[in-house]
């Protein structure tokens, strides 16, 4: 039996940096100066990362599926081009805060919805809710522009200093800075108490309540966290693309996040952003070879990835890693990915 | 008035099919608790046998039908044995994406083999244009699909309720394991009820080419409208799924015709209040899975 | 268990995609790229392939140099989102180093990589999307598709002339449906017809049937109707089941609803449908039969107005080039294509100088069958037209 100074060291232990994940924000930065032909895509992967990342904390660790968090992602895309285009709010930092609280105002009200029912029931809620703001969208054409998306967005410089380029360079900084500050803000969030209070929600609701944590209290909470982080991915997007169009609402969005979030893990913060990578990685490589039929790839890696079984995969990897380490420090390394399932 | 009936009548020809299409989702998912967002392939997949049937081997459009149900509940068959069976006992999140992959790989395959075109199946001339009955006008087609749908869904109830194999199927669900102990092969009923279901979906994806349009992308253009009927309607008997594809069916229709702008309005916001209202579905066990 | 050690982990996965996103050094200028950005994957895939055979079929027959440059297509699919067509665009702009952009399947997308088309001073050579207003988005957008307002004013003009009172429209809810809503309404309202029904379907639509039912009911002469490639054969099916062909209301629009990719398909009902249009497959010209067998040789299908598009857009190219001696920089380009004439095999075409817009014949035809098969046989033609949504201003 742990006590509770053992439960406080362990978990000050799990929040303390390691020099791994220093290693991998250094990475993503030195990305930012080796590839400066790829500004684009990397960008993108940013932004998909910091949208998984959002997906990551209502189901990695509060454990809620949902199969529309598009619908955070759209207002917040929204929101952006609508302040952008008519001159409410031009500086772009700003306007990004704006943009996330918009979402974060919907995520509050929507989530009194969401935290009812099971798995089956939330997944398809959550959808409906995306759906039905798409289908708002597209009837208030005059507001949104409708299928044709807003035209004309152009965007100011970042803090009225750096311009967006058509390089995307600016871009790419300004969506890595975010991320990472984002980043450090959710990892500070669930090595909290409150994190904690969320995995033990996850893990049985019943006991979390009797121990004493307001269940639907804390879900609400972490429901309207996440809806902040997509909208703020939303409004990156509309910021770094200069384009909202109907799709950022798509059905096809939210499923493509949770292949993402499915494919690098949940509950450990990192798994979206490797997901992000490795997903568009994906993509890109097999649209490059076959623009036509590079879905049956994706589909094929899908499947294996689940026949030959995640946590295989994951050993698998980090099998190299793994020896590497084991030579360096001279000690036996278990290298795991906790990972818990939904 | 009139014009109320011809929707009315629309509304019950799209929810049957939605019914047929979905039916055999309502049972993997709802019976056997595996997510199987691929149903909508084994749909499509009918719907091509159908058309290569009609249209290039000339058959005639009844005698392809039950080929279309027959292929279909083969493919699924080959599939469960192969793969979906590994997979029943794997989470949610594996299952959603197994499914999604098996989904991306039927689209490019179907079109690398058939374009991307829409097809179109050849059918009687004694099915095409309306008839007016009672100042109604009745369109022959979706005529034939109520007939059709409405049987299927009468042999679907016996079977559960009076056969042995439908008793069978029940126990399994409720208690594999205290079934399989009663010596009732667990594992061949679930197979056998998963293709029945892929070609039940099979027939559906046929008899929808010429209502829904049949293209590659079929299974992710629908997939939202089958876990629609499944969630709404509930797991716990074929009764719910049925209702809650009416439901869907006369919505839709009625929607787009009275408020055009807001037709994928309504139906949304149904599904909401209804799942609010009951979380487990219109005719939903309470226990949650 | 949970362990704090994930060494490494990242390192590694940095490698990979170290790798992945190192791109291959790019040849020197003696080739010309054309970064050809289609949809070949969702709704609208259909579109993309008929483009994507149209350049491989001109390049089959034209050959692969031009005034001493070889030219070389770089295919990319967009999956109708535009974002990543601007994303495509800006990459084959900045990595790739293309000298032309080409494609765009829908409006969106062109709009979308018109800004990059200034900003690099990089030919877009728009190949289908149809809304009057993309050339004005750029100094450096040349269509050779056509505009929805070509097409519907022609229409509603022959509608008026042929006694037609009553129309009910049914358009997509997009920027080419709003398009030819609107210039169809103009011509047809001025010339004293009546709109009594008008509805918007929303773009990705499964069912028409409860519009339809709308339509009929409203009991007009004919329905004016805009529905982008592709779906034209749904529409067709559901307007027969629904019996308006026997009610007596006649099918009039834009050509895309008769589009000659499907319509093969669509059954009897579609006979007597009149429609305006740039393109038909029964076009009774040499060059066209040509155009036609060739297509159908290699691809096994019959060619819609996409593939012309996406054929005369090559030709736009490869003469441009000529033109300017293998000269491949936007400035000369562009100006190489204004005013640019030649024979389509839709017929007589030309790039106005002035728009960089289309001027092209607009034909009113009839769905007839001829030797068993359905096509549109033109019966009229209007010389020379321009862009309606320009010639106002």
């Amino acid at each position: 039996m742990a006590t509770s100074s053992d439960v406080g060291r362990i978990a000050r232990a799990h929040a303390s940096w390691h020099w791994s994940e220093i290693a991998f924000w250094c990475l993503a930065l030195a990305c930012g100066f080796a590839f400066p032909s790829r500004y684009l895509i990397m960008t993108d992967i940013v932004r998909l990362g910091l949208f998984a990342l959002s997906l990551d904390l209502i189901l990695g660790y509060a454990g809620i599926v949902s199969l529309g968090h598009a619908a955070f992602f759209g207002i917040g895309a929204y929101s952006a081009g609508l302040l952008a285009l008519h001159g409410v709010i031009t500086e772009p930092v700003l306007a990004l805060l704006v943009a996330g609280l918009a979402a974060t105002v919907i995520g509050f009200l929507t989530s009194f919805l969401v935290i009812r029912g099971v798995d089956l029931t939330r997944l398809m809620v959550t959808l409906g809710i995306a759906l039905l703001l798409e289908a708002l969208a597209e009837r208030y054409s005059d507001i949104t522009g409708g299928t044709d998306g807003l035209q004309g967005i152009v965007m100011a410089p970042v803090l009225g200093l750096f311009e967006f380029d058509i390089f995307g360079r600016t871009g790419f900084f300004y969506a890595l800075i975010v991320l990472f500050l984002l980043f450090l803000i959710a990892r500070r969030v669930v090595h909290s108490p409150f994190g904690l209070s969320l995995r033990a929600i996850k893990n049985n609701p019943l006991r979390a309540a009797a121990i004493g944590v307001p269940v639907n209290r804390r879900l609400i909470a972490v429901y309207t966290l996440a809806s902040f982080y997509a909208g703020i991915a939303g409004a990156l997007f509309t910021q770094t693309t200069q384009l909202a169009s109907l799709d950022v609402f798509s059905f096809e969005r939210s499923a493509d996040l949770m292949l993402v979030l499915v494919i690098g893990g949940t509950g450990y913060l990192y798994g979206g952003l490797i997901g992000a990578v490795v997903f568009r990685m994906l993509q890109e490589f097999f649209s490059t070879i076959t623009p036509e039929y590079w879905q049956f790839w994706i589909g094929l890696v899908l499947v294996v990835i689940v026949l030959v079984g995640r946590a295989r995969l994951h050993r698998w990897v980090l099998l190299v890693p793994n020896w590497i380490s084991r030579q360096l420090s001279g000690r036996k390394a278990a290298v795991a990915i906790p990972e818990s399932e939904a | 008035m009139t014009s109320i009936l011809t929707n009315l009548f629309d509304g019950v020809a799209y929810g049957m099919l939605l019914f047929v299409l979905a039916c055999g989702l309502a049972v993997t998912l709802g019976l056997m608790n595996f997510v199987n967002l691929a149903h909508g392939a084994f749909a499509m997949a009918g719907g091509y046998i159908c058309a290569v049937l009609v249209n290039g081997q000339g058959w005639p459009f009844f005698a392809a039908l039950p080929f279309a149900f027959i292929g279909s509940g083969l493919i699924g068959a080959a599939f469960e044995r192969g793969l979906y069976r590994h997979l029943y006992t794997r989470s949610h999140l594996d299952q959603v994406l197994f499914s999604i992959g098996l989904v991306f790989m039927s689209v490019a395959a179907v079109d690398y083999f058939m374009g991307s075109s829409r097809v179109f199946i050849n059918l009687p001339s004694a099915l095409e244009g309306q008839f007016d009955a009672f100042g109604v006008g009745i369109g022959r087609y979706r005529l034939m699909i109520i007939v059709i749908c409405g049987l299927l869904t009468a042999l679907l109830q016996l079977i559960l309720a009076k056969t042995r194999f439908g008793s069978r199927l029940r126990a399994a669900v409720d208690d594999p394991r205290a079934a399989s102990g009663l010596g009732i092969n667990v594992p061949q009923v679930f197979a056998f009820t998963f293709a029945f279901g892929c070609g039940l979906a099979g027939l559906g994806g046929a008899l929808s080419a010429e209502v829904l349009g049949l293209d590659p992308y079929f299974p992710l253009k629908f997939m939202i409208y089958f876990l629609i009927v499944v969630t709404v309607g509930g797991s716990s008997s074929i009764t719910g799924p049925f209702l809650a594809s009416l439901l869907l069916g006369i919505g839709d229709v009625a929607g787009k015709y009275y408020v055009p702008k807001m037709g994928p309005f309504v139906i949304y916001t149904i599904m909401i209040v209804i799942l609010i209202w009951r979380p487990n579905g219109l005719f939903g066990r309470t226990a949650a899975r | 268990m949970f362990t704090n050690k994930r060494k490494l982990r990242w390192l590694a996965l940095g490698a990979v995609a170290t790798g992945a996103l190192a791109s291959a050094p790019v040849p020197a200028q003696e080739v010309v790229k054309i970064g050809l950005i289609v949809p070949m994957t969702g709704g609208q895939a259909s579109t993309g392939k008929q483009i994507d055979n149209a350049v491989k079929l001109y390049m089959q027959q034209h050959g692969d140099t031009v005034a001493g440059k070889k030219i070389e297509v770089i295919l990319k699919d967009d999956a109708t989102l535009p974002d990543n067509t601007k994303r495509l665009a800006q990459e084959l702009i900045v990595n790739e180093k293309v000298n032309i952009i080409a494609g765009f399947g829908i409006t969106p997308s062109a709009f979308a990589a018109a800004p990059l088309a200034t900003q690099a001073k990089v030919p877009e050579v728009v190949m289908a999307a149809g809304t009057s207003s993309i050339t004005e988005k750029s100094p450096y957008v040349v269509r050779t598709s056509f505009t929805l307002g070509q097409s519907s004013t022609i229409i509603a003009d022959w509608a008026v002339k042929n006694g037609i009172k009553k129309v009910a429209t049914l358009t997509s809810d997009y920027a080419p449906g709003n398009d030819a809503l609107k210039f169809f309404k103009e011509h047809f309202t001025a010339g004293g017809g009546q709109i009594v029904e008008e509805v918007k379907t929303p773009l990705a639509n499964p069912d028409f049937a409860p519009f339809l039912q709308r339509m009929k009911d409203a009991k007009p002469d004919a329905m004016f109707v805009f529905v982008p490639a592709g779906q034209g054969g749904n529409f067709m099916k559901q307007y027969a089941e629904r019996g308006l062909d026997k009610a007596g209301i006649k099918v009039i629009g834009p050509g895309d609803v008769t589009d000659d990719d499907l319509l093969k398909d669509m059954g009897d009902a579609a006979i007597g449908t009149v429609t305006a249009h740039i393109y038909s497959a029964a076009h009774p010209s040499e060059k066209n039969k040509e155009f036609v067998a060739a297509y159908k040789k290699a691809f096994h299908q019959r060619p819609g107005f996409m593939a012309v598009g996406g054929y005369d857009g090559m030709h736009l190219i490869y003469a441009a080039l000529q033109k300017t001696g293998g000269k491949a920089d936007g400035d000369s380009l562009i100006a190489a294509m204004k005013g640019m004439a030649w024979e389509s095999p839709r017929g007589p075409i030309s790039i106005d100088p002035e728009t960089r817009d289309i001027i092209q014949n607009v034909y009113i035809r009839k769905v007839e069958k001829v030797d068993g098969e359905l096509y549109n046989v033109e019966f009229e033609t209007f010389k020379n037209v321009k862009d309606p949504g320009k010639t106002k201003k």
